[in-house]
């Protein structure tokens, strides 16, 4: 071929700036970016408190929990697939953790252990179905939203377990030096999944799986064995989200978790990622779990009511999805 | 042919974001003409087009019909201006029936509310049987082969009964007797004083249905000649801006080592008894009509698709692949026949795309090696010609002969020793071709073996050592590169009843 067709080469400043992944991370978010920061900004006039050091380790410490979800979640719906059961998941992770303590009298470290190994079932039975079957993501975790969600009623009669026990409290409660513990899990969990989904193989395979199935099997990419790992992780982020709220609450409660899947999932349509697949990034699921924690702050600052607060976040994401679609929608 | 002008388009200006598709085209048809419009990969051909369809709305210029200015700026005006567009790729949805997708967006009514499906699937028979076809107007979409799918989408624009009617490439995956149904209607077309807009990147089809041929190059206006006085070389010539010479190179050598054996390969209603052997340094032909089976033995050899009976020997060996990772790490590799439904993700950018199946010589667990990364982009990028203004750019982006480039240079990055490439150069320009041609010399020089299913008998001819021909999942013919001709080829081909369309 001639030259003049192949100036396929990025020539200069642009070149430089591709491989900056700060300058990138903010290109590719700014909208949300800006989102935050204007809600930063008002909250910050609004309430005095706001931007207090107790304040702002309060909001991560809440947006901790979805976060590690919300992580997982990306690469489900990055798969084109949904998780549902991870609600539930925190609940019988919760129980499971507390009840080997309190009613088997179990070690904390092998009360732990169980607690994970809970997710552990849960993700990967939902992983085998996902892969093995063609029975739709929808389905398979809508069934075992309501089993996990049975059997830690099932398994405490519907009541709470107290656990009294401050080493056990100390997961989700304690400190190192200033940082709470749930801070420094996100911290790490963010960094796994955010090398997973940039850095590894198993990463550019999910967005090859999600993206065009077919293409993924013609190219020799095992598509079950991609599936099956993100759900698995869905399972175990789930489990740590579940043994941190029960630790921080000395109980392992039946019903935590409600309406965690909704959170986590906003979070990640908030952050850009396709609900049909194949794009998408952790960063700017950070971003969007971001937003809801400080927007739910934020109106418990100023002390509007729970029921409103709904309200607020429904309309919020509406608003940043519709904002996201007129953005892509340009290029026509 | 009449000296009244259907169309006219003037000054069209089209950029995207960093590309300038569209400087400054213009194109006048007139009714009963068969004008083509010719180009290089990237060109600008499919955006001219989607300006005129009402897809893409145009940055400048104008459009006149009937010489009166018209602004599009729908699907829906285009079609109530009597504009019927075949697109380049295929935009049936799936899951739906035949009928479905020909009546899409106007469906028979009874009464004002339901559909009338009944009458939709009769009016879409009766259609189908009109043109002689055999297919099911109740049948999904994605039941039938792609080649089928490309009529129906043919069909379906002709049921629009336009006055404009535009093709983009519309027999890249059609086999020669497809050709042929859809030369006679458009000849019909032209007798009944319809304009016709035909894009193609095979010349020979060129010389046979249009009358009019312009040559657009990067979004520019070259020219306009009468297809009787242009020559091929002449038309080259003002598309790739220089002479082209050498179009098929191969030198062929003496190819004894057998590499790939296939022993009576039996699979369901598609293959029976399959049989034949690939050397290293060679091209194996594979020609036939679409639906022979052709693509098929490939799948199976690929661990796509399961056999029921026979057996694989990779240099002499008995080899089980049950899927195509294990194929791959034997050295085999399939460039498959749908670049969009089979190859691509189109979400993703230019070096994804090409690195996907070579990640192992740049990530170790979660170190990436970013500059071996774009080391192994650039090399293909450069190697295929790949027209795009950066590494980064979408996939989707991209025009279709740029797409199937990256494909290729995907599989290339894997550095196969068995090559299996099905229909390579669909929808690739002149000079592209011969490039790609260059390229599978290059490998049989060191020594890989490929086969190349391909409905182009020409190139089927100049490029094959030896040609296999399929009919009707059988075997029909081995022949040797001494004294092949399309005729013979041919008579290989339809040696059973034919089992498409
Ligand atoms: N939606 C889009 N966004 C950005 N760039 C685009 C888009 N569509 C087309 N382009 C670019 O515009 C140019 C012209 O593309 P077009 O599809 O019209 O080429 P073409 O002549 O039809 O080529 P081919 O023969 O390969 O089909 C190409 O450089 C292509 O990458
Ligand atoms: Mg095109």
């Amino acid at each position: 071929m001639n030259n003049k067709t192949t100036n396929a080469a990025p020539k200069g400043r642009t070149l430089q700036l591709a491989h900056n992944p700060i300058v990138t991370f903010g290109k590719e978010n700014l909208g949300i970016l800006i989102g935050l920061l204007i809600l930063c900004l008002l909250l910050s006039f609004l309430s005095p408190v706001f931007l207090s050091k107790n304040n702002i380790l309060n909001v991560l410490r809440q947006v901790a929990t979805n976060l590690y979800i919300a992580c997982a979640m990306t690469m489900v719906i990055i798969l084109g697939g949904i998780d549902l059961s991870v609600g539930s998941t925190i609940a019988l992770s919760g129980v499971i953790t507390g009840g080997f303590i309190a009613f088997e009298g179990l070690p904390l470290w092998v009360a732990v252990i169980c607690g994970l190994l809970a997710g552990v079932v849960v993700g990967a039975f939902n992983g085998f179905l996902i892969s093995k079957t063609t029975i739709p993501p929808f389905i398979v975790t809508l069934s075992t939203m309501n089993i996990a969600r049975g059997a830690s009623y099932v398994y405490t009669g519907g009541q709470p377990i107290r656990v009294m026990s401050d080493s056990f409290n100390f997961i989700g409660a304690g400190y190192v030096g200033d940082i709470p513990m749930p801070i420094i899990y996100l911290v790490i969990i963010v960094i796994i999944s955010v090398l997973i989904m940039s850095k590894s193989k198993l990463g550019r395979h999910i967005y090859a799986v999600g993206g065009n199935p077919v293409a993924a099997r013609f190219s020799g990419i095992k598509n079950s064995r991609v599936l099956f790992f993100a759900y698995l992780f869905s399972g175990i982020m789930s489990a740590i989200a579940g043994i941190v709220l029960a630790s921080r609450m000395f109980s392992g409660q039946p019903t935590a978790g409600q309406g965690a899947e909704m959170d986590a999932i906003a979070a990640v349509v908030l952050g850009g990622t396709s609900m049909s697949g194949g794009v998408g990034k952790i960063g700017g699921t950070v971003i969007g779990a971001l937003i809801i924690g400080v927007l739910s702050n934020g109106l418990n600052l100023l002390g509007i009511n729970s029921f409103w607060q709904y309200i607020v976040k429904g309309v919020v994401i509406l608003i940043a999805v519709y904002v996201d679609f007129l953005k892509k929608g340009k290029g026509k | 042919m009449s000296e009244q002008i259907l169309l006219e388009m003037n000054h069209i200006r089209k950029e995207f974001p960093g590309v300038l598709a569209l400087k400054d085209v213009s194109l006048q048809l007139r009714a009963g003409e068969v004008h083509a419009l010719l180009g290089e990969n990237g060109a600008g051909k499919s955006t001219l087009i989607k300006i005129l369809g009402g897809i893409y709305s145009k940055d400048s210029g104008d459009i006149f019909i009937d010489g009166k200015e018209v602004s599009i700026n729908s699907v829906l005006d285009a079609q109530k201006l009597g504009i019927s567009v075949i697109h380049q790729e295929l935009v049936l949805v799936p899951h739906m029936s035949v009928a479905e997708n020909i009546y899409l967006g106007r469906e028979p009514m009874k009464g004002t509310r339901f559909v009338d499906f009944r009458k939709m699937e009769e009016d879409a028979q009766k259609l189908l049987d009109s043109f002689e076809l055999d297919i099911r107007s109740e049948t999904k979409v994605s039941d039938l082969t792609i080649a089928q799918q490309q009529i129906v989408e043919i069909i379906k624009a002709l049921s629009f009964n336009a006055k404009i009617l535009v093709m983009d490439e519309p027999t890249s995956s059609l086999s020669d007797k497809d050709v042929d149904f859809l030369f006679d209607n458009i000849r019909k077309l032209k007798k009944a004083q319809v304009g016709i807009i035909y894009i193609s990147h095979r010349m020979s089809e060129l010389k046979q249905i249009a009358d009019k041929i312009t040559v657009i190059r990067d979004g520019e206006y070259i020219g306009t000649r009468d297809t009787e006085a242009a020559t091929t070389d002449e038309l080259i010539a003002m598309m790739v801006g220089r002479k082209l010479t050498n179009y098929y190179t191969r030198t062929f050598g003496n190819p004894t080592k057998k590499v790939l054996e296939v022993k009576n390969l039996t699979a369901g209603k598609l293959l029976k008894d399959v049989s034949f052997h690939l050397n290293s340094g060679e091209i194996l032909g594979f020609a036939g009509l679409v639906g022979a089976g052709r693509s098929e033995v490939m799948r199976c050899i690929f661990g796509i698709d399961p056999f029921e009976n026979g057996q694989i020997l990779l240099d002499g060996e008995d080899v089980k692949i049950s899927n195509p990772e294990e194929a791959m790490k034997k050295g085999i590799a399939l460039v498959p026949e749908s670049r969009k439904r089979e190859a691509l993700f189109l979400a993703q950018s230019v070096k994804y795309n090409i690195t996907i199946k070579a990640l192992g010589e740049f990530i170790r667990g979660i170190h990436v090696n970013n500059a071996r990364e774009n080391e192994i982009t650039k090399k293909y990028v450069d190697v295929m010609a790949i027209k795009t203004p950066s590494y980064q750019q979408t996939v989707g982006n991209l025009s279709g002969g740029n797409q199937q480039k990256v494909v290729i240079g995907r599989w290339l990055a894997t550095k196969p020793k068995i090559l299996i490439l099905d229909e390579p150069t669909r929808g690739v320009d002149v000079g592209a071709k011969a490039e790609i041609y260059s390229i599978m010399n290059d490998l049989v020089k060191d020594g890989v073996a490929i086969i190349m299913i391909s409905s182009e008998l020409p190139e089927v001819i100049n490029m094959s050592d030896r040609v296999v021909v399929m009919s009707n999942g059988r075997i029909t013919g081995c022949l040797p590169r001494e004294g092949l001709t399309q005729e013979k080829i041919m008579y290989h081909a339809t040696q059973f009843s034919t089992p498409d369309r």
